[in-house]
């Protein structure tokens, strides 16, 4: 039988386009509720101050105003603490230094942007407007922004039970076994590199609406959110102490998260307790100053690392030191983000025996710091790829052979790292081979010498990574420190004349679930594409679930359809068995079939399912009536995308401006059900690393004023920006899941910012220049070659 | 008291009138008075292009207009375009090529892109791209919406 046009591995067209391409999609901020009000929240404009007092009178008398609230009030109301998702512990096993985060401060304010107090009126602008009559008495206090300065002696205090603004001092790994590497290294290559801030900025702004039943008592929250059970349990248990059964959470359209939409946010809180309060629905939407000051930052590292190697290049041992900065709270995940999505990473694609690693997490005066597309991985990536290119460099040994001499070979699987990961499966040597040819590796110096003569400096860059995805084992996670489980949840409801409906946990906010998981569903019961709807975002409809983030909808979210799928097909049989008066063991399921083994009889899904739901010829005796199957998939590992991405730059020595002018990416994201939605994802996450590299850096001054708080001051990849980029698979199945399946989500922005500064590097090496901090804007590449060709006069 | 006054505007063809506070901007009029939700708000600084309109036979960005300054004109919104059939090849393209992931900035994207296909018969990818560079996408690094587009060109009209 020829493959299906609309199964596994068909470039299905994707079912929710409709409607985003003809401005019929549901998001947040489209929806109006009956006799909705609108919130503005007042924020901190100081980095780091004390509440003296706050007057509302004046606000609460002005036209349309219904109500104004503070800090104060919700803690009359006993609201709790925005909680934390994840505990690590300190080197000495303590628990991590954990401060509480009230929804809206209460005695002191912690960056700018810090909520303080929210005006509900019956328009935005009268809300906007009375805001303004709100009086706050600050007494500001000294700020502290960057990490290297949080934990100097004598620094500004971010918390009281914080010494030193530590919130915690973690490390991995065999100190000794490092400590013994190094003493016999021929050659101990050095990096000391930031991982520059960034802001998420998905284009749709953060929205919540709050709505509350007298009659029933029952709360809905509407939320731009990649996990809306997550946020039902956060808010519900821990915040506004509300039973789920009395609690929706609704997550419609979604535009673009990139892990900012994980969280739990104050302002989800605040419109959900301040519609109980007013009896009527709260709205509040974000501005986009609202989002740079208020979603949660990524990255921000500061980090030293020491690679130890033998006489022929192969890695001996792993040091790592690095400053991770938290921000002003400890936002859902982000404790995790630093260390168990980061150090566990070091090892790489690469046999190094003897990793170690230690993690100090310090708080400062600025906006919340947790995940972001690749959350820890493009951390731990762009770390040790620049610094095998560096060891490369120094010894003299070409950067893709040094990688080859270190690869973990094909036949080494399953491979235990140093760091705690067992990788199931990977072809490193394929994937690097891959993107050799396809990125003309071999006629570079050609392209250089071309580019030379019309005064450009060219320049490439390699980087091969890997990643951890499909978050996670629960008891692994939990053991970690995690305070949730991590499995995923489906639902497969066949209806009666057999078309489907899948309620799952996952979220999709663009990464097009309504096609991909069709395309299981349609391979899996051998039905139409056109029969089968995906459902989810709502805790109404959906059984449970953990989200979407860490590329884990496939690996745990496809896999929890496939085992309700399994479930379905198992019941189907048995039904099948008695309408054919067949032993059960006889029927086999096959192509949307259910049929006695080496006979033509059969009867089709849709007829096992009329006769689940209309059983009058039916074995009521042993089997209940309908044909509706849940599944919990807790995955037995993690996955581990991998892959080679190449970059090739341009630069105009004279303005600092760099190009990328190639750019192509080999991924190995295990069983691709949908290559346009893979290359897509691809594409999206290489643009965002892309934009790390050249573009991206969120900038506080001393005092702790976001200097980047706008479109117009943080600068993020344009079309006109951008190179092609060449996307291609290289593919080993993941061992442990049903579909084989790794995850794609992240593998971009992983893989791309070594390549392309590893590229800016390289054409810069005539100079002497070893290193560049991202981002490489054009001030400072002009800048390194200024200071190069200084210090070569000299 | 909200200053306000009366405009009466064409939009997707039909008139209409309404007493609107003269602070509103055009894209909150769109969306709230109209519910014409197809219209995205990103930035409200006129830097992403999520909310962009045709304004009198123009691409405009209706967060930085106010809704008093379309009084006496005309406005064409994703949804009107969809229905005259203007938008039909590149909304085709874009199907094809899954131009697009969140579906935020498409409505904006679309519009831009008629606009320059409606000025430039066979454009380059280069020309593509930097017509689109007004329009930020965080999804999809534009690639597949410059093929889309590329491919859309094929087969658009231009206005005689």
């Amino acid at each position: 039988m020829a493959p299906r046009d609309d199964g596994i591995g068909a470039a299905v067209r994707r079912k929710e386009d409709f409607r985003f391409l003809t401005g019929r999609g549901l998001y947040v901020d489209d929806i109006v509720r009956p006799g909705q009000l609108y919130a503005y929240i007042l924020r901190s404009p100081h980095a780091h101050a004390e509440i003296r007092a706050i007057d509302t009178a004046k606000a609460m008398r002005a036209k349309g105003v219904v109500a104004v609230f503070t800090g104060a009030d919700m803690a009359k109301d006993n609201v709790g603490s925005l909680p934390c998702g994840w505990q690590v512990k300190n080197k000495d096993g303590s628990p991590m230094n954990e401060p509480p985060h009230p929804p809206l401060a209460v005695d002191r304010v912690r960056h700018v942007g810090d909520p303080v107090a929210v005006v509900i009126a019956d328009s935005r602008e009268a809300a906007k407007d009375a805001a303004e009559l709100v009086e706050i008495d600050y007494r500001p206090l000294p700020a502290v922004v960057s990490v290297a300065e949080a934990i100097k002696p004598g620094a500004p205090q971010v918390w009281d039970i914080a010494p030193g603004n530590t919130c915690y001092d973690w490390e991995i790994g065999d100190k000794a076994a490092v400590d013994a590497a190094f003493s016999r290294a021929h050659h101990v290559a050095r990096i000391e590199l930031v991982n520059n801030r960034l802001v998420p900025n998905a284009m749709e702004p953060r929205a919540a609406i709050g709505d509350f039943d007298p009659a029933s008592g029952e709360y809905t929250l509407y939320t731009t959110s990649q996990n809306p059970h997550v946020i039902r349990l956060l808010m519900g248990a821990f915040v506004l102490h509300i039973p789920e059964s009395k609690l929706r959470v609704y997550a419609p359209d979604v535009g673009g998260g990139f892990g900012s939409k994980i969280f739990h946010y104050a302002e989800e809180a605040i419109v959900t307790w301040a519609a109980g309060k007013v009896k009527r629905p709260v709205k509040w939407t974000a501005e986009r100053s609202e989002s740079f000051m208020t979603d949660a930052h990524g990255r921000d590292h500061v980090t030293r690392a020491e690679l130890a190697l033998d006489r022929d290049g192969k890695f001996l041992g792993l040091r790592v030191s690095t400053l991770a900065n938290m921000g002003a709270y400890l936002s859902t995940f982000a404790p995790c983000v630093p260390t168990y999505l980061y150090a566990t990473l070091l090892a790489g694609v690469y046999t190094t025996p003897a990793i170690y690693a230690e993690v100090r997490a310090v708080f400062t005066n600025t906006v919340p710091v947790d995940a972001y597309r690749g959350a820890g991985r493009p951390e731990a990536t762009y770390l040790l790829e620049r610094l095998v290119d560096v060891a490369a460099r120094e010894m003299n040994i070409d950067p893709v052979e040094i990688r080859r001499r270190n690869f973990i070979a094909p036949d080494a699987f399953p491979y235990q790292t140093p760091v705690a990961l067992q990788y199931d499966s990977g072809n490193y040597h394929a994937t690097l081979d891959q993107a050799l040819k396809a990125a003309d590796w071999a006629g570079f110096p050609k392209r250089r010498e071309e580019a030379r003569k019309r005064g450009k400096l060219r320049g490439i860059g390699i980087s091969t990574y890997i990643e951890a995805c499909g978050i996670a084992p629960s008891n692994v996670v939990g053991a970690l420190g995690a305070r949730a489980g991590l499995y995923e949840a489906a639902e497969v409801r066949v209806h009666p004349t057999g078309t489907v409906t899948v309620f799952t946990g996952c979220h999709s906010h663009g990464q097009g679930h309504e096609t991909t998981y069709a395309q299981l569903v349609a391979e899996g019961l051998g039905i139409p594409i056109e029969n089968v709807e995906i459902v989810h975002g709502d805790t109404a409809k959906i059984p449970f679930g953990m989200g979407t983030y860490g590329s884990r909808s496939l690996a745990v979210g496809g896999s929890a359809i496939v085992r309700a799928m399994d479930k379905i097909i198992r019941k189907g049989k048995k039904i099948a068995s008695h309408l054919l008066e067949a032993a059960e063991a006889d029927i086999e399921f096959k192509d949307g079939k259910f049929t006695v083994a080496g006979t033509d009889r059969s009867k089709t899904f849709a007829e096992v399912a009329l006769a689940a739901y209309v059983p009058h010829n039916y074995p009521l005796d042993e089997l209940e009536p309908g044909l509706d199957e849940t599944a919990f998939y807790d995955p037995k590992n993690f996955t581990f995308p991998a892959g080679c991405h190449i970059c090739e730059v341009e630069i105009d020595p004279d303005t600092g401006v760099t190009q990328v002018v190639n750019f192509t990416a080999v991924d190995d994201v295990g069983r691709v059900i949908n290559p346009m939605i893979v290359e897509g994802q691809v594409q999206g996450g290489v643009a965002q690393g892309i934009g790390q590299a050249l573009l991206e850096n969120c900038v506080y001054d001393e005092n702790g004023q976001l200097l980047t708080g706008s479109m117009m001051d943080y600068t993020m990849p344009r079309a006109d920006n951008l190179p092609s980029i060449a996307v291609s698979t290289h593919t080993t199945l993941c061992t442990h899941n049903p579909l084989g399946v790794k995850g794609c989500g992240e593998v971009g922005a992983i893989g791309a910012p070594p390549a392309v500064i590893n590229a800016i590097v390289d054409a810069l090496s005539s100079y002497g220049i070893t290193h560049i901090d991202m981002p490489a804007t054009p001030q400072r590449v002009w800048k390194a070659i200024q200071d190069a060709r200084m210090k070569q006069a000299a | 008291m909200e200053e306000v006054a009366t405009i009466s505007v064409q939009v997707n063809g039909q008139r209409i009138t309404r007493t609107v506070p003269v602070r509103m901007s055009l894209a909150d009029f769109l969306r709230q008075e109209l519910e014409l939700t197809g219209t995205h708000v990103g930035c409200e600084q006129g830097i992403c292009g999520a909310c962009t309109v045709v304004v009198n036979g123009r691409c405009s960005r209706s967060c930085l207009m106010l809704a008093v300054q379309v009084d006496g004109g005309t406005v064409e919104t994703v949804e009107g375009a969809t229905e005259t059939g203007r938008l039909k090849p590149l909304q085709d393209a874009f199907y094809a090529r899954a131009a697009l992931q969140c579906g935020f900035c498409t409505p904006g994207i679309l519009l831009t892109a008629a606009e320059f296909l409606d000025e430039h018969s066979a454009p380059s990818r280069a020309q593509i791209r930097e017509a689109l560079s007004g329009n930020y996408c965080r999804c999809t690094g534009y690639q597949a919406i410059v093929d889309a587009i590329e491919t859309a060109s094929a087969s658009w009209r231009r206005p005689g």
